[in-house]
């Protein structure tokens, strides 16, 4: 069985598939924010590979193909924020202001956190990164002599934190406009947080990928600066 | 025939992103560079929406599940993780609703504080 496993290319796909499945079912049933299909089904894969002893690598052997779609994916993100463009001229200021705002804290929130915790400048820049799309933050990482590991880690884990905490920080903190919903979830949790504005609606969704796209290119242009700070 | 025309068109934006990160030297991933090209497109009606909208809500909507793969490695990234995931997770954590916060309530503000002005 496990030497079937090995050579499926069908079997990463359709545990991956299954798996959210459940975790859409089980939204259904319970509302849970924590109960988020994609941590859900996230959880259960590693629960299943780690159970019948199967590598990560067989896993991904298939399901590398659900990844193959991310690129085309986020160039379609073009199609709402294009429907957004109105909106989007309409509220610039807005807009940019939002996206630096973010940019700067999330800078100034690790830059006090590492000071706080003792982490090494090697740390530092490893984490500066999290907030933007994993090939951005991975180029920005290795360039600054991070550890990239640890950046796609982060990365990972602040996606998925971020979409299933976005509803409950937007009720708690007041934050009703669809514009800043949008803003927020990309800006601070990348395209994993722009799945879940694409669930609150277009206006979030386009919003969402287009502080993602300026997220990430401030990033790059600004990162060795803030790299220098500790 | 008309998803398979919608999908050829997303894949070559796809492929000239990709020619455009070989090209050029920095680190912005084809899909950044593919939106971009993207959208300037649409903006200049070298590709209608209509000649990509289905495709492309069919992508969009599948998102998530795109990062299944992805995740489930950071189990193979425990052991370099495990001394200092605590540190680093509190970091995580914070960091990720300060950005949220502070982006979504400056954006709001402005948003507000110019309807007012207008009124």
């Amino acid at each position: 069985m496990i030497t079937f496993f090995e050579t499926s290319l069908f079997f990463g796909v359709s545990i991956s598939l299954i798996a959210y499945f459940i975790g859409v079912v089980i939204k259904r049933r319970v509302h849970l924010a924590i109960l988020n299909p994609l941590l859900v089904a996230v959880v259960l894969v590693i629960i299943f590979i780690n159970i019948f002893d199967i590598k990560y690598d067989t896993y991904n052997e298939g399901a590398k193909y659900l990844s193959y779609l991310l690129t085309p994916a986020t160039v379609c993100l073009a199609v709402p924020l294009y429907e957004q463009l109105k909106l989007l001229r309409k509220n610039i200021k807005a807009v940019i202001l939002g996206i630096l705002s973010g940019i700067l804290a999330n800078i100034l929130g690790i830059f006090f956190l590492s000071k706080l915790f003792g982490f090494t400048h090697e740390l530092y820049v490893t984490l500066l990164p999290k907030s933007i799309t994993t090939a951005i933050g991975m180029g920005v990482s290795s360039e600054l002599g991070g550890i990239v590991t640890i950046t796609v880690a982060a990365i990972t884990i602040t996606g998925i934190l971020g979409n299933v905490i976005a509803e409950g920080v937007f009720k708690i903190f007041g934050i009703k406009e669809p514009v800043a919903k949008g803003l927020a979830l990309g800006n601070s949790a990348h395209a994993v947080g722009t799945a879940k504005a694409m669930e609150l609606g277009t206006i979030e969704g386009a919003m969402s990928s287009l502080a993602v796209a300026v997220a990430g290119l401030l990033t790059v242009l600004t990162a060795s600066v803030f790299a220098q700070m500790m | 025939m008309r998803y398979l025309k919608q999908f050829t068109i997303i894949l070559l934006i796809s492929l000239v992103g990709e020619i455009l990160k070989a090209v050029l030297p920095l680190p912005i991933p084809a899909s950044v560079y593919g939106l971009i090209i993207m959208l300037i497109c649409l903006c200049t009606k070298v590709i209608r929406i209509n000649q990509i909208k289905d495709a492309s809500l069919f992508l969009i909507e599948i998102m998530p599940v795109m990062f299944i793969p992805p995740a489930v490695g950071l189990s193979d990234a425990w052991p370099t993780l495990k001394p200092i995931f605590i540190p680093v997770f509190i970091t995580v954590v914070v960091t990720t609703i300060l950005v949220m916060v502070v982006t979504g309530r400056v954006t709001q503000f402005v948003i507000r504080r110019g309807g007012n002005n207008k009124q």
